[in-house]
């Protein structure tokens, strides 16, 4: 199975959708340990995604990934702006003059897209941050790629993980971001950033299950 | 001369901190950045860019930033900017306020970058409860 163009457009369409639906979400969850706009931040940036969308719909999908992370960088305001720019723009390189995507393109795509975040946030897992919910799911993609699954299977599994390194972050104490200026009072509150990661791998996953 | 560019999530905190450095060196070009596209509190790394370049001068460029993304939306900026400017920017690790104060006195007397730096930088050690 590939994905292709039209499906990319889908993916970061319903990657937009998932921010709106969420914008009250994700900023409730960053009033509990942080600025209360990590929502309104993700929703701004898809909308300015979504309006540049149109003219390079029909280009390579690298092209189309780099169009988002511009977008991205130049909306969303806050942290999330460099670190999700930064992933899309890996996204985009790995992608460059591709009409259709593999299992092992994704699974690149997403290890680089990581490691742009990483070395943009500086941040390890453990520090509450969108690396703990990313980092597991590049994993469990990889290790469901080298057990022979297919690409749906592949995702589905990177979300889960997603999903538990989401969960994961509750109890822990924040060391990157505005919610490190709290300290211990940040335990028991789940990151907005990891949040947001998880829905929007679950973005991809939609599309490819449709 | 050096050139100082404040960056802040808030407009008005960049551009009130930009009116007491100045007072400090009428003559150095300061430029204050802040918010986001729509005005919100944030930083905008293109914005930023921009502001770097709007400097012009050939000495260098002291940035100064308040918090959070405002260093990653820096970075960003500098990843950004054409090498031979690139070359001239540095991004320093001093409180905002008493920083911009310390820079603007030093790019006044003609010092270097790396000495407007330094001395900015030191700003953050400087007792100010006498
Ligand atoms: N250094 C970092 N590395 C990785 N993720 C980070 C880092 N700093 C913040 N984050 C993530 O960003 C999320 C917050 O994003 P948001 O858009 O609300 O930015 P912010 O913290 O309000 O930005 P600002 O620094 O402008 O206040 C956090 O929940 C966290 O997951
Ligand atoms: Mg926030």
């Amino acid at each position: 199975m590939k994905v292709n163009r039209d499906q990319v457009v889908a993916m970061i369409e319903e990657m937009a959708a998932a921010m709106a639906q969420n914008k009250e979400y994700l900023t409730e969850l960053d009033s509990a340990i942080g600025d209360a706009d990590h929502g309104i931040n993700m929703d701004r940036g898809f909308r300015k995604v979504l309006e540049k969308l149109p003219p390079v719909a029909d280009k390579d999908i690298g092209t189309i990934f780099k169009n988002v992370a511009m977008s991205l960088i130049s909306a969303v305001g806050g942290a999330a702006g460099p670190l999700y720019g930064t992933f899309f723009m890996q996204f985009g390189k790995i992608a460059a003059g591709k009409e259709e995507l593999t299992a092992s393109d994704i699974g690149a795509m997403l290890a680089a897209g990581l490691e742009g975040i990483k070395q943009r946030g500086k941040a390890v897992v453990g520090e509450k941050t969108m690396v703990d919910a990313l980092e597991p799911a590049v994993e469990a993609y990889s290790a469901a790629a080298d057990a022979g699954k297919d690409l749906v299977e592949c995702l589905r599994a990177a979300v889960a993980a997603a999903e538990d390194g989401k969960k994961a972050t509750i109890p822990l104490v924040a060391k990157k971001g505005r919610a490190h200026y709290l300290g211990e009072r940040s335990v028991g509150h789940q990151d907005p950033g990891a949040t947001s990661a998880e829905l929007l791998l679950r973005a991809m996953l939609k599309v490819l299950e449709s | 001369m050096v050139g100082i560019v404040i960056i802040s999530h808030s407009l008005k905190a960049a551009e009130g901190i930009k009116e007491i450095a100045q007072q400090m060196g009428r003559e150095v070009p300061i430029v204050a950045v802040g918010g986001t596209e729509d005005g919100d509190l944030g930083t905008d790394p293109l914005a930023i860019k921009e502001a770097i370049e709007s400097i012009g001068e050939t000495d260098g460029v002291l940035l100064l930033v308040d918090l959070g993304s405002a260093v990653m939306n820096t970075q960003l900026a500098i990843d950004m900017l054409q090498d031979e400017l690139q070359k001239r920017v540095v991004l320093c690790n001093a409180p905002i306020l008493e920083g911009a104060v310390v820079a603007a006195v030093e790019a006044a007397m003609g010092h270097t970058l790396a000495q407007v730096k330094r001395a900015a930088e030191e700003a953050g050690q400087m007792e100010k409860l006498l």
